[in-house]
């Protein structure tokens, strides 16, 4: 284990810059931890922390000087490795028809600073789902091949989090290039904070070899250990995972799906800021003369009224079926397509949830009731019987 | 939230399996005043893999839109793919309108296929209502030219009226077979009709199909399956040997894209053509 | 049970049954009530009961996975519903829904059976109501099909 301060992490910047690399990292930005270029270490969110409750988030400020202090912001890395538009083609009309564009769109070379452990594994999810099947979009696997993850343990958890429920969290198992852990100096608490570093990969060696760093002291990889162990016990949020699958298939029509859709508005935040949600949509546009023609993919939403649409109408016409849809695929059906829970707890569909719809809550209450019983020739009794006119 | 993705303007990437191959329509037949068939050729992108009947392409119309097309007959080893076509919407009209020389692009072939060779040395039930003639009309076919490897063979067709009777020269054709029951029900009908009217399970009485020993495949509205499946299960027929095809949503055909789910299958990869038991359930749940 | 002999006296699908007649089938009967939007049945389930309705509505419906719900005949105080209970083997054709709060008597269908076995008289008068009542639905459904008000095209 190896320790970097400062310099050594503006290094790190310089030298994966310096590979072609575009670097992205958190930074403050329209009152949020905001993800995009960042130059050097000045460019991260020092000494904030954010509040995140259902409905709220807030930035704070801290009593030291931490960079990366906070839990996740309301983005996440897949408006990179999964663009929200996507040009997928071009064709012109020739006189034998029409021909598509050569295949030569350049691959963006991508370092993501500051991955948390539940982003991790939610991009490795969405490797699964895009690149793991019989069909692969080649170019999410370009993208994420090229891209080098800079992994940052978590020390701050927030009020939604739960990855420790999901086991996605609190610390970065693997998946990363190089996984950092921010430590405060013991003699210097209110001075600049240095990170254990850890190498994932040969190209992650590689990169720590080009930057100024020494051998981690016992008391500094004793330090993180214990941040992320702390971090363990304060999660924000708890949510029983075992046997999703099977109790979310039988609980279709419980009665608290209505419920939910009253205060439901089908606003799509949650698939926006969910890091593994990856529906899209295709467009087929053409241009006025009609000569030219463009294949578009863009980000799509199951809560959008015409997701599921069909000739003569929508499957999923009611939120209700909607917030089922989307609950029931991320927490259940999500295994038996991808074989594994689609959630990596990271709180953020709480978060910003305008009116703070909780999934773990959800899931508490499914869990509570089976459900109404059925009627004469279903299993259970009807409601009331006897003499009761 | 206010950040921008950072990515820059127009981003270009790897298209894969959503590129499309250039054919061309060699012929057309019209069905029904909103129904067409096209039999399509392939161009300098050259052929896609043979499909199975039961299969879909993804068929685009030059600049306004692609959709999901089961594939409809088989010319035989040529390259060339037939697809029929109902005009619904602005995509579907597009295709109907194509003329002979016109340019498709198709993508594919995508999906699961009928069991026409687990069929074999069983009694075969075909039911077809409306348009769903046309995903079932090339396994027929194929049944038909190996008629052999088969028990007792039935097609048993429904239509909401005579002029909406899909494929009528082969119905003919069929019907005058002594090897096979062709039985044809219309909804309603106006004008000169001798056949039956009335809904398609009536006509379950004149198909002779051991139901220990057959293969069933099912194809129309999802209701009239959904009846015509419980019907069969009445007359002894397990729902394990019952096969239905059904249509969601799809954008992309490569289960890329999450528009087809229905509950943990998605209908481009794990369907269209699903055994019944396995989809049964599901599809009893309104609005899944 | 005195109460629901009286009940079925009072509906009109029992109208000049015979009181012991009714003493003896009340013995397959039960009250029941279903809040608006509960099943009294669905769709492919075991079917082996029989519905008298006493006060509420109920749509029998079909949902199609692109139109929703549609609803193919509703049913209020002093009808019927289920048949299937006379047809081996026994499954529902449609969902039957609440729409509001509806009472109903219950009948348990293998109880019916063998009560009409058992007295083929009872059974040819029980067998008479039904057949009444389902040769006016289908009439009625005949003449639903040939959609005479026509009017904007179907999609």
């Amino acid at each position: 284990m190896h320790v970097i301060d400062r310099e050594g992490l503006d290094a790190l910047i310089r030298h994966l810059s310096a590979e072609g690399r575009t670097v992205l990292g958190p930074t403050v930005a329209g009152g949020a931890i905001a993800l995009g270029e960042v130059g050097s270490a000045r460019d991260l969110p020092e000494g904030w922390t954010d509040e995140q409750e259902g409905g709220a988030y807030r930035l704070r400020r801290r009593e030291d000087r931490a960079l990366f202090g906070y839990a996740v912001g309301p983005r996440s890395w897949k408006a990179w490795l999964h663009p929200a538009e996507l040009r997928l083609w071009r064709a012109r009309r020739t006189d034998r028809g029409f021909e598509l564009g050569p295949d030569d769109a350049p691959v963006p070379r991508y370092a993501f600073l500051g991955v948390r452990p539940c982003e991790l594994h939610a991009i490795r999810i969405q490797e699964r789902v895009l690149a793991g099947g019989v069909h692969a979009d080649p170019g999410y696997r370009a993208r994420r091949e090229a891209a080098f993850l800079v992994a940052v343990n978590c020390g701050e958890p927030g009020g939604t989090c739960f990855c420790a429920s999901m086991g996605t969290g609190p610390a970065a198992d693997d998946g990363y290039d190089l996984v950092l852990t921010e430590i405060l100096d013991p003699r210097d608490p209110g001075g600049p904070t240095r990170f254990t570093v850890l190498a994932g990969s040969a190209r992650g060696e590689e990169a720590l070899g080009g930057v100024p760093a020494r051998e981690a002291s016992p008391g500094e990889a004793r330090a993180a250990r214990s941040v992320v162990e702390e971090a363990a016990s304060r999660m924000g949020r708890s949510l029983d995972a075992a046997g999703l699958p099977e109790l979310l298939a039988d609980r279709l029509e419980h009665p608290r799906w209505e419920e939910t859709a009253e205060r439901c508005l089908a606003c799509g935040n949650c698939t926006l800021v969910c890091p593994t949600c990856f529906c899209t949509s295709v467009d087929d546009t053409t241009e006025l003369t009609g000569d030219a023609a463009e294949r578009w993919r863009r980000w799509d939403s199951c809560f959008a009224t015409d997701f599921s649409h069909i000739h003569g109408g929508s499957v999923r016409g009611s939120r209700a079926s909607r917030y089922r849809q989307w609950l029931t695929h991320k927490l259940g059906t999500w295994h038996e397509q991808f074989g594994t829970s689609g959630c990596v707890g990271c709180g953020r569909c709480i978060t910003w949830c305008p009116v703070g719809i909780d999934l773990t809550e959800e899931v508490a209450a499914l869990r509570r009731s089976p459900g109404p019983a059925a009627g004469p020739d279903g299993a259970a009794r009807p409601p009331t019987s006897g003499g009761d006119p | 939230m206010s950040e921008s993705p950072g990515a820059g303007p127009a981003v270009d990437g790897a298209p894969g399996p959503m590129r499309t191959r250039v054919y061309a329509v060699r012929r057309t037949r019209r069905e029904t005043p909103d129904v067409l068939t096209l039999e399509l050729e392939p161009g300098v992108d050259g052929e896609i893999e043979a499909s199975a009947p039961g299969q879909f392409n993804m068929l685009y119309a030059f600049g306004v839109g692609e959709v999901p097309i089961s594939v409809s007959g088989d010319p035989g080893g040529s390259g060339r793919l037939v697809h029929t076509i109902r005009a619904v919407g602005a995509t579907t009209r597009a295709l109907c309108d194509l003329r002979r020389g016109d340019p498709v692009g198709v993508r594919g072939p995508y999906g699961s296929s009928w069991p026409v060779t687990e069929a074999e040395g069983r009694d075969v039930l075909v039911v077809a209502g409306g348009i769903g003639l046309a995903p079932l009309r090339s396994a027929f076919a194929r049944i038909l030219a190996r008629r052999d490897r088969y028990g007792r063979v039935s097609l048993l067709y429904g239509a909401r009226s005579p002029r909406d009777v899909v494929f009528e020269e082969d119905l003919r054709r069929w019907r005058s077979r002594f090897d096979v029951e062709v039985e044809i029900t219309v909804d309603h009908a106006v004008g000169p009709w001798r056949g039956h009217v009335g809904v398609v399970t009536t006509l379950l009485d004149y198909a002779p199909v051991e139901p220990d020993d057959c293969v069933a495949m099912l194809c129309g509205p999802e209701i009239m399956m959904r009846h015509v499946a419980r019907d069969l299960g009445r007359r002894g027929v397990d729902d394990d040997r019952i096969h239905v095809s059904l249509e969601r949503a799809m954008e992309c055909g490569v289960g890329l894209c999450g528009h087809c789910q229905l509950g943990g299958e998605l209908v481009c990869r794990d369907g269209p053509v699903f055994r019944w038991d396995r989809v049964e359930p599901l599809l009893g749940v309104p609005e899944l | 049970m005195r109460g629901l002999e009286q009940l079925l006296a009072e509906h009109p699908f029992f109208e000049g049954m015979r009181g012991g007649d009714l003493e003896l089938i009340a013995g397959c009967a039960r009250n029941a009530r279903f809040e608006a939007g509960e099943y009294l049945f669905r769709e492919g389930e075991p079917a082996d009961h029989f519905f008298l309705l006493r006060s509420g509505l109920v749509s029998v419906e079909v949902h199609d996975p692109a139109r929703g719900r549609i609803t193919v005949l509703s049913a209020g105080a002093g009808e019927v519903l289920g048949f299937s209970w006379l047809m081996p083997p026994y499954h529902w054709v449609f969902d039957a829904r609440a729409m509001e709060l509806t009472r109903s008597v219950v009948f348990d269908g293998a109880c019916l059976r063998e009560k009409c076995e058992g007295d083929p008289r009872l059974g040819y008068d029980l067998l008479k109501r039904v057949t009444g009542v389902m040769m006016r639905r289908l009439e009625a459904a005949s003449v639903q099909l040939l959609d005479v008000y026509g009017g904007a095209a179907a999609s």
